[in-house]
């Protein structure tokens, strides 16, 4: 019977001791001890977070570098199609200028040669005829050396004169 | 593996060359006096006046503080050990019969009715137990919280590390699905329970100083335990829990429900007290007879065969000392849950 009989002077420093104990132990170990947990477990959560967006933020930036990239080569081919497309216009261009300019000159060369004929030919008409007013009067001169002749001719003249 | 049962071999040689030397000593001591098991584990499990440290050869003797009808009385219980175990105190005469205070005439005769008058307030050895356990406690939790000043959000490190999964086993395990949102104000008080009893326990496992004392199988303590949680509960108890203990839900069940739901509040604490006494008291109970099964034989021959069974036992008890620990804790946060629960009724209509 002794055994399941409480003491009351144990059951009195169990409690006093007991509450002391629990006193210093909340005061001095638990309650720092449930802060510094709690601290550190949230710490940690939001490193978490922290390194989860930084994750994120990682992969958006490398989304938008590629994106960029991506961007500039297309602008590069844009420009270099351009640049090919001027160079073309500009040969082409330059081709048919040098054409038109080719065939102005030929036209001008054409011009100035027919002038040059006409002028040459004209030339060579005065000669002609100033070659066949010689030829003619020293034909003439031959033929109307003798006076008969001279008369002959008149008299014929004179009658086509008299017909009409 | 040879080795192993070489030294198997060694240790059963050495017993039974002990055993082969004639038992005088004990034989001697079993013709003067008939050994009683029964007697011995009482002794062993009851609480002492003196603190003995390493069997009964290194004994302290311990303050006896006693509170009389004509006031208090201070002395030394080793004064119990001269002049025929009769100390002449300032009020009456006090003799220790069977390791309790009793008051005597001046021939050693129990004087029932003054004995009555003397109430026990002694520091004895299951007190004296108790504060170098709390001393231990204290010594342990606060470097562990210093090392949490120390090195603020970092890894812990050494007895920090030792002491802090515990303590969040208690918090996430224990307090936290039990009790619900409102577990951070009864951290404190559960993981002081906890540790204590734990400590305890263990002080208890161990046959000599620092333990040697059987305090968590001691019925005032587990009272004191339970009552305190008895406290905790009803103290905390909102209206909920008083509505489920006064009002039960169809009006005719009144006169039934009633006197269970009152006895309720009183047998959930008397659970945890006799739970964790009758545990640690069984255990103590057990290896003790074990013990004693070598001295009931008489011969030493028995001895590798008690040592082996309460080896064995002893380590069924180091996981029952966890385990009463953990039991008391869980369930002092379950009852302290029910009682501060919100929307209990809620809860119950589902169920």
């Amino acid at each position: 019977m002794d055994l399941v009989s409480p003491n009351p002077g144990l059951i009195l420093w169990t409690a006093i001791t007991f509450l002391i104990l629990l006193f210093i132990l909340r005061k001095y170990a638990w309650k720092p001890i449930l802060k510094a947990v709690t601290d550190r477990e949230n710490s940690i959560e939001s490193a978490l977070l922290k390194a989860e967006a930084v994750k994120e933020e990682m992969t958006r930036l490398t989304s938008e570098n590629e994106a960029l990239l991506k961007q500039a080569r297309a602008e590069r081919d844009a420009i270099l199609a351009e640049g090919t497309k001027v160079k073309n216009q500009i040969i082409s261009e330059a081709k048919e200028s040098a054409q038109k300019e080719g065939s102005r000159q030929i036209e001008l060369a054409r011009i100035e040669i027919n002038n040059q004929k006409a002028i040459a030919m004209a030339d060579v008409k005065n000669q002609v005829a100033s070659l066949s007013l010689e030829i003619a009067e020293k034909i003439l001169r031959k033929q109307f050396e003798d006076s008969k002749k001279q008369d002959e001719l008149v008299k014929e003249l004179l009658k086509e004169v008299k017909l009409s | 593996m040879k080795s192993k049962i070489f030294n198997i071999l060694l240790i059963c040689a050495f017993f039974l060359t002990l055993g082969a030397f004639p038992t005088k000593v004990f034989s001697k001591e079993a013709k003067a006096e008939k050994f009683d098991a029964g007697k011995t584990a009482m002794e062993h499990i009851a609480d002492k006046h003196e603190w003995h440290l390493f069997g009964e050869k290194v004994v302290v003797p311990l303050p006896i503080i006693l509170y009389t009808d004509k006031g208090f009385e201070f002395f030394s219980s080793a004064n119990f050990n001269t002049e025929g175990n009769i100390y002449k105190g300032k009020y009456y005469n006090y003799s220790l019969v069977h390791d309790k205070i009793k008051a005597v005439d001046q021939a050693g005769k129990v004087d029932d009715v003054a004995t009555k008058k003397v109430w026990d307030f002694s520091i004895t050895q299951n007190i004296a137990g108790m504060w170098l356990s709390g001393l231990v406690l204290i010594f342990v939790f606060l470097s562990a919280s210093s090392g949490y000043k120390k090195r603020v959000g970092k890894a812990p490190k050494g007895l920090q590390s030792f002491v802090e999964p515990i303590i969040l086993f208690i918090r996430d395990d224990v307090a936290r699905p039990n009790i619900g949102v409102k577990y951070e104000r009864f951290m404190p008080l559960l993981l002081t329970v906890f540790f204590f009893i734990l400590i305890n326990n263990f002080f208890g496992m161990i046959p000599f100083f620092p333990g040697g004392y059987n305090l968590t199988g001691n019925i005032a303590v587990t009272f004191t335990l339970a009552f305190i949680i008895f406290l905790v509960i009803n103290l905390n108890g909102n209206k909920y829990y008083w509505k489920h203990i006064f009002s039960p839900n169809p009006w005719w069940l009144f006169p039934i429900m009633i006197p269970v739901e009152i006895v309720g509040i009183f047998s959930k604490p008397i659970a945890l007290m006799i739970r964790l006494f009758a545990n640690m008291l069984a255990g103590h109970i057990v290896i003790i007879s074990l013990i004693s099964l070598i001295f009931i034989f008489n011969t030493l021959w028995i001895a590798p065969v008690s040592i082996g069974f309460a080896l064995f036992i002893d380590v069924i008890e180091v996981l029952v000392v966890f385990l009463q620990a953990y039991v008391f804790t869980i369930l002092s946060a379950l009852f302290i849950g029910m009682a501060v629960q919100e929307h209990h009724e809620a809860q119950q209509e589902v169920i």
